[in-house]
């Protein structure tokens, strides 16, 4: 069998990050976009309180607006990535600062499932 | 080779990286046997179709740790990775090790690899002359189990090649050479303990890693850097509290 005349065409070195598919590294990455999802929201959680400064009214007009369907579904988003957040940081601390436990990949698929479970919850009582 | 050995007439196609940082992937049809590796597969290329080709292995049974590539997509050790383990229809890609630049084809340049184990103090420090008597170091102590747990490293970099910290920071001293440090700073006959917790404490050391457990996920040798490097944050840590760092 002699090789084929497969040359490619010159190209890049493809990088070789097929690990980033894995339920771990998965995990740090959902654990740093809700962070920042996180980050993006508190400015505007305070914003929303500051409301409150200029007046009844307009606290309440807001108050009104956060009845709307949309916002609630967001709520419920909010609230499961906030628990993503504070679950995934709570691992990778016992991580750092703990004895090595196994079992990380499933510590990590319980994250997902408690964040997704407090969301349902969460969607079951607002609406 | 027997007719046995044959699965059949079948070919794999088999995409391998030519060149060095600039290049491209040339692909070559190769015979699928059973029991087959994927450094068999680059050595049938190298011995029947193109002799030029360069890679990089000596023991072929898993000891030596030289013969890393990229196997689509992923590091791996190509002599104990079966082809039907990797092969995704009827393809395999092959390319150097990812985050170390590339001599020819699937032959990396590990020099910043063993580099860092340098910089991360890598190296026993006797405590003890010829002259001593020899030490008993007992298995079951708790420093001993730890440093026993990580030691067998075949410095192969594919944890280095797995690590995105490796990938994204230069001065990065990456999971093997922390590892490494880790069963010295666990080795009760080594004298170079305050000398290189400062070492792995410093700016690319241990406190670069992210715990994404790449490393971990893909030693061959069932390793875990990742906890290896927690050891290291928890003692560094623990030696600045003490004034010691």
């Amino acid at each position: 069998m002699s090789a084929n005349d497969g040359l490619g065409a010159k190209t890049q070195l493809r990088a070789g990050t097929a690990y980033r598919r894995d339920w771990l590294w998965v995990a740090a990455f959902v654990h740093r976009l809700s962070g920042i999802g996180l980050a993006i929201f508190l400015p505007m959680h305070f914003l929303a309180l500051g409301l409150a400064i200029e007046g009844e009214a307009s606290l309440d007009g807001f108050l009104k607006w956060t009845q709307n369907p949309m916002v609630k579904i967001a709520e419920v988003g909010l609230v499961a990535l906030l628990t993503l957040h504070l679950l995934g940081g709570i691992r990778v601390l016992l991580i750092e600062n703990m004895t090595w436990q196994p079992g990380q990949k499933s510590m990590a698929i319980a994250a997902v499932a408690v964040s997704i479970l407090v969301g349902l919850l969460l969607a079951v009582y607002l609406f | 080779m027997t007719s046995a050995d044959t699965i059949s007439s079948e070919t794999i196609d088999v995409s391998v990286w030519r060149g060095g940082a600039e290049g491209r992937y040339e692909t070559f049809a190769v015979p699928l046997r059973q029991n087959q590796t994927i450094l068999d597969v680059v050595t049938w290329i190298q011995r029947n179709a193109d002799p030029t080709l360069s890679y990089r292995f000596a023991c072929r049974v898993g000891m030596c740790g030289s013969c890393a590539m990229t196997v689509n997509g992923r590091p791996r050790w190509t002599c104990r990775t079966h082809v039907s383990k990797v092969v995704e229809n009827g393809k395999v890609e092959l390319g150097p090790l990812a985050n170390l630049p590339v001599i020819k084809d699937l032959a990396a340049d590990m020099t910043s690899f063993f580099e860092k184990w340098q910089k991360a103090d890598g190296a026993f420090v006797p405590s003890k002359t010829r002259h001593d008597p020899i030490e008993e170091i007992l298995p079951n102590t708790p420093a001993r189990i730890e440093a026993s747990a990580a030691i067998e490293c075949i410095n192969c970099g594919i944890c280095f090649a797995a690590c995105d910290t490796v990938r994204w920071q230069d001065e990065y001293l990456g999971p093997a050479a922390l590892n490494r440090a880790w069963t010295l700073v666990n080795d009760e006959r080594d004298a170079g303990k305050s000398d290189r917790l400062r070492a792995v404490a410093a700016a690319g050391g241990c406190h670069a890693c992210h715990s994404h457990q790449s490393c971990e996920q893909h030693c061959p040798q069932k390793l875990n850097p990742t906890a290896s490097i927690a050891g290291l944050k928890r003692l560094t840590m623990h030696a600045y509290l003490r004034g010691d760092l």
